[in-house]
């Protein structure tokens, strides 16, 4: 079995996976870069720290692979159980860094166990719903899917990370694919399409443009005996909806929500303030033009002026390096994984591996469509990291080791 | 199976707006990299050190001196010793405060001006405090240094340029200096070189943190070019001491070639005064004096009548009108009736009767006033006759500017028949009503540097070159800016006014300007002067002019000389011009007495006269 598994490994995922780490180092050491002599055993530089973090899970993560999935199978409560307690344990032990009590400070190495919830979370669901009576569609299991989603998501927004919170919903996905009734998802896309629309206009007038479109419908889908009633229910929830975001967006919200959400909608102009990011990150790319301005020749890298640029806002630092042409190509590359993964999870024989396959695959995409997005100004500001790209031990730890499970599964799937 | 593609389709399309994105900002929007540049790059320039001024015979005038700012970061400051800062800088304590919070307004990151243009000296003195201020330090520049105290109006100054000049002299950063009058002005371009820029990235508190791009992009300043004046200093020098005291001018120019030897005015200013930190305050003091104006070029700017040198003008005008001969004669009787009723004096006694010669050296008026009437008589109307005149004297460079190499000049004035017909319309005037001029007074108004000019005209027999203030390097350029601008006299008439010239010298109405060995020509002046006092037209003491040039064949220097309210030609101008032709030519002045005379003497009662508010006698 040791012999075949060269052969059984997924090797264009794991060339992804190096080629996405390297380049991410090399950017990292551009965006700390400051014409000292680059030490390689230094690891107080942000740089060096992060090689010997990927040196380290190239040498222990390929150990993974010689695990059987029953493993993770068998002991996914376990993991799940400990992955909780770790997170109720921040609220004793954690360490505050910049408001968030996210971390463990272990040996001045600081964990942070909502990074590994994610691998846990994503195990007990395919646990969970690969069970032989579970019904995605039965409303009980529905509810207690959720409701393991939820426990951890509780737990970080507490911390409060609403950004590895976020992450989480990329689960939804999973329920898609295992049989979710689809129309949760036209509710899904129709609710943030209202909630943009009403930001961006007044409730009143989403709430005639809705009315429209369902009198639109009834009329041109008529069936002999169709009832009104539906589609009433429906407008009347899409008006309540659309009267509550703008309640709670005016009411509730912050005041740093309500920028967050008002720049990106371009209600705001602010490249003072809150928008400084944003504007800061769209000059560093803009400026990037079609070939970059070089490796280590980022003028806006160097000025420092975009905050986080190691971690969250690294996008930045490749636009302006490297141009369209690096861009695009990571994006090709993140796209190029997540389509692997989800055309090997096709074809699992295992609905345990496929789900497991299916959620990481879903989270990697939540990360790469969130991250991007608000470096080029898409996506409210939300901060997290860059998978195997953004600086940061724990996401690179934990998404290694993800992707290793992954690999793991994948290589025992005709076993 | 739809649900299979749900999240593949998410991932596709977020890639695509993504693409989408990126080519809007990377390819199609081209402003995001000139955004960053004005982030990252700072621009800043590297002046060359400005050029140099040396006078004719290769003196340094001009040169530079290194003085410091004090500068100041606020965020690296720490509590200081106020006390001993303001004692040094010699300000309030309000004062420093205030700036250090305009400082910290501007940028608590960049630095800031606290105190301009500290001596060297001064610097020193602190420069071993300076650590114990941190934030502070002394940034170094360079002002101007001048070796000797003369010159200021023509070398001018420098200063730094204002923001609203900014706004048209867009290749001037804030804070350089520019030049301001005199050559400093003139040839601002020269002396002040081409900067060079030197890029560096910047972080995003505006702090230099290196260059930009290994200074791929950087250009490294041209060396300004140095200047060589026509000046003599040692001339300039000696006609600034003559003239201390008075007030007036004194222009001397080599005829052969335009050069401006000296160019006095006085009361005038140590160019030292409008430099460095208490340059403002002197130049306010310098432009409040109404009185004494030693802004005012008076060599350069002063409009006065020309007196008597006006007839040496007058006699070639009229020879070569063919209206006189070197040998026509006028009788004088203490002057004449040049109308019923109207009669103009002169020194002549009774009965005296003058050729032209005679007329020049005794300076008669009644010979110049009848050959005037006949001259300007000559043609069927007035008009024609003094137009023609007019040109004539135009040919001299009178009734224009010159064209010299300084920023400021006045035209004087010569009166035509345009003039006189509007004041007395319908042709109501004739040769008499404008018999003024004859003599050099009335309506004719002409600057010392004109005068000078024309009596360089007169040295040449036929021709001057236009006065100017630098040696010019380029030969071409020379030859075509400096070549001979031929009077409409033709040089016969020339000798026997020049004759009468070197008589008035040798026994006319300035013998105290002969010198032992050299043939002196030159001819006096006393101009009458009004001003208005109390809303009353006052005559005060009339202005001595001298206008001479030695030596006689193959002149070396040309000059006029104009003291106001001096009197006669002879009793200053004359003197003080004699003495600068004696400087020049023999390079020491053995009439001491003469010398001292005018050293030491002073019109400044005479200046206060009209000020004193009580009747004065003029003319004493």
């Amino acid at each position: 079995m040791n012999n075949n598994l060269f052969y059984r490994l997924d090797w264009l995922s794991v060339l992804i996976y190096i080629c996405l780490v390297s380049f991410g180092l090399l950017n990292i050491y551009s965006t700390t870069y400051d014409e000292t002599a680059f030490i390689l055993w230094d690891v107080s530089t942000a740089a060096t720290k992060q090689l010997w973090i990927f040196i380290g899970c190239l040498i222990v993560f390929p150990f993974v692979l010689y695990i059987k999935s029953n493993f993770f199978e068998h002991l996914s409560y376990i993991f799940y159980a400990l992955s909780i307690l770790s997170l109720i344990g921040l609220f004793i032990f954690g360490q505050t860094i910049s408001g968030a009590t996210s971390w463990y400070n272990i040996g001045g190495f600081g964990l942070q166990p909502a990074e590994f919830a994610k691998i846990t979370t994503a195990l007990v669901i395919a646990d969970f719903l690969s069970g032989i009576q579970t019904d995605i569609r039965k409303k009980n299991h529905l509810f207690k899917a959720l409701m393991l989603i939820l426990l951890p998501v509780f737990l970080i927004i507490l911390q409060p990370d609403a950004g590895s919170a976020l992450v989480f919903s990329g689960l939804f996905f999973v329920f898609i694919r295992e049989g979710l009734d689809l129309r949760w998802l036209f509710l899904a896309v129709g609710l943030v399409l209202i909630f943009i629309a009403t930001l961006l206009l007044k409730p009143l007038l989403v709430c005639i443009s809705i009315a429209l479109i369902v009198l639109i419908i009834y009329h041109t889908g008529k069936k002999a005996n169709s009832k009104l009633s539906p589609y009433l229910i429906s407008l009347g929830a899409c008006v309540l909806f659309s009267f509550s975001v703008d309640f709670i967006f005016n009411s509730v919200f912050e005041q740093h929500h309500r920028d967050r959400f008002n720049i990106i909608l371009g209600l705001e102009t602010d490249t003072k303030g809150i928008g400084y990011n944003i504007n800061q990150s769209k000059i560093a790319i803009g400026s990037g033009g079609f070939s970059g301005k070089g490796y280590l020749n980022g003028t806006q890298t160097k000025g420092d002026f975009v905050p986080a640029q190691h971690t969250d806002y690294i996008f930045s630092t490749i636009g302006e390096e490297w141009g369209f042409v690096g861009s695009s190509l990571l994006i090709t590359l993140f796209t190029l994984l997540i389509f692997r993964i989800v055309y090997r999870a096709e074809k699992q024989t295992s609905a345990f591996r496929r789900m497991y396959s299916y959620a990481i695959a879903s989270m990697l995409f939540i990360h790469f469509f969130v991250n991007i997005g608000m470096t080029l100004g898409l996506v409210p500001t939300v901060g997290i990291p860059l998978p195997f790209i953004s600086y940061g031990g724990s996401s690179l730890i934990a998404f290694s080791l993800m992707l290793f499970i992954y690999l793991n599964f994948d290589s025992q799937r005709l076993l | 199976m739809i649900r299979k593609f749900v999240l593949l389709s998410f991932t596709l399309g977020s890639s695509l707006v993504f693409l989408v994105q990126l080519l809007s900002l990377q390819i199609f929007n081209s402003s995001y990299n000139e955004l960053s540049l004005n982030n990252a790059v700072e621009k800043r320039p590297v002046y060359p050190t400005r050029g140099l001024i040396y006078d004719r015979n290769g003196i340094l005038l001009v040169a530079n001196q290194p003085v410091y700012d004090l500068m100041v970061i606020p965020e690296n400051t720490a509590p200081f010793d106020t006390l001993e800062l303001i004692s040094f800088l010699d300000i309030k304590k309000t004062d420093l405060l205030d700036r250090l919070k305009d400082a910290r307004r501007f940028s608590s990151k960049r630095p800031s001006v606290i105190s301009r243009q500290i001596s060297k000296e001064k610097q020193a003195l602190f420069q071993e405090k300076i650590w114990k201020y941190t934030g502070f330090y002394f940034q170094k520049k360079t002002i101007r240094d001048y070796n000797l105290p003369i010159a200021s109006n023509i070398l001018g100054y420098t200063s730094e340029i204002n923001p609203s000049e900014l706004k048209t002299k867009n290749d001037y950063d804030l804070g350089e200096m520019i030049g301001r009058q005199g050559i400093e002005k003139t040839y601002e371009s020269k002396l002040r070189g081409k900067k060079g820029l030197q890029f560096f990235q910047k972080d995003r508190f505006n702090r230099i943190i290196g260059s930009f791009e290994q200074g791929t992009y950087d250009t490294r300043p041209e060396v300004a070019e140095n200047i060589t004046l026509t000046i003599d200093a040692k001339l300039q020098t000696y006609g600034a001491s003559l003239m201390q005291n008075k007030r007036g001018g004194i222009v001397a120019i080599e005829p052969a070639t335009g050069e401006v030897l000296a160019l006095v005015t006085a009361p005038s200013y140590n160019p030292n005064q409008l430099l460095g930190s208490a340059r403002s305050k002197n130049f306010r003091t310098l432009l409040n004096d109404s009185l004494a104006k030693p802004l005012f070029d008076r060599a350069l700017q002063a409009e006065y009548s020309p007196g008597s040198p006006f007839k040496t003008l007058n006699a070639l005008i009229a020879l070569q009108e063919n209206v006189i001969t070197p040998q026509t004669v006028f009788t004088c009787n203490h002057g004449h009736y040049y109308a019923k009723g109207a009669f103009m004096k002169c020194h002549c006694p009774m009965g005296t009767t003058n050729n032209l010669l005679s007329g020049i050296y005794n300076s008669c008026n009644s010979y110049f006033a009848k050959t005037y009437v006949n001259l300007i008589g000559k043609d069927s109307t007035a008009a024609i006759g003094i137009d023609r005149w007019k040109t004539h004297l135009e040919s001299f460079g009178l009734g224009d500017y010159l064209g010299y190499d300084l920023p400021i000049g006045k035209k004087g004035f010569i009166p035509g028949s345009s003039y006189y017909n509007r004041w007395y319309p319908k042709g109501s005037w004739g040769p008499t009503t404008v018999i003024s001029n004859a003599i050099g007074q009335g309506e004719v108004l002409t600057t010392p540097i004109q005068m000078a000019n024309f009596t360089a005209a007169i040295a040449n027999r036929g021709y001057y070159i236009r006065p100017h203030f630098t040696k010019q390097n380029d030969q071409d350029l020379t030859d075509s800016l400096y070549s001979k601008n031929y009077t409409l006299i033709e040089a016969k008439h020339f000798e026997t006014v020049i004759e009468g010239m070197h008589q008035v010298v040798e026994k006319g109405t300035a013998k105290v300007a002969k010198i032992a060995g050299i043939e002196v020509c030159g001819k006096t002046g006393t101009a009458e002067n009004f001003i208005r006092l109390n809303g009353e037209k006052t005559q005060l003491t009339d202005h001595s002019i001298f206008v001479a040039f030695a030596p006689r064949e193959n002149p070396k220097i040309a000059l006029a000389v104009f003291v106001e309210n001096g009197y006669w030609g002879g009793r200053w101008a004359a003197p003080i011009a004699s003495l600068m032709i004696e400087k020049y030519l023999n390079g020491r002045v053995k009439r001491t007495w003469l010398e001292n005379r005018m050293l030491n003497g002073s019109l400044m009662s005479e200046y206060m006269k009209p000020l004193s508010g009580e009747p004065f006698e003029i003319n004493e």
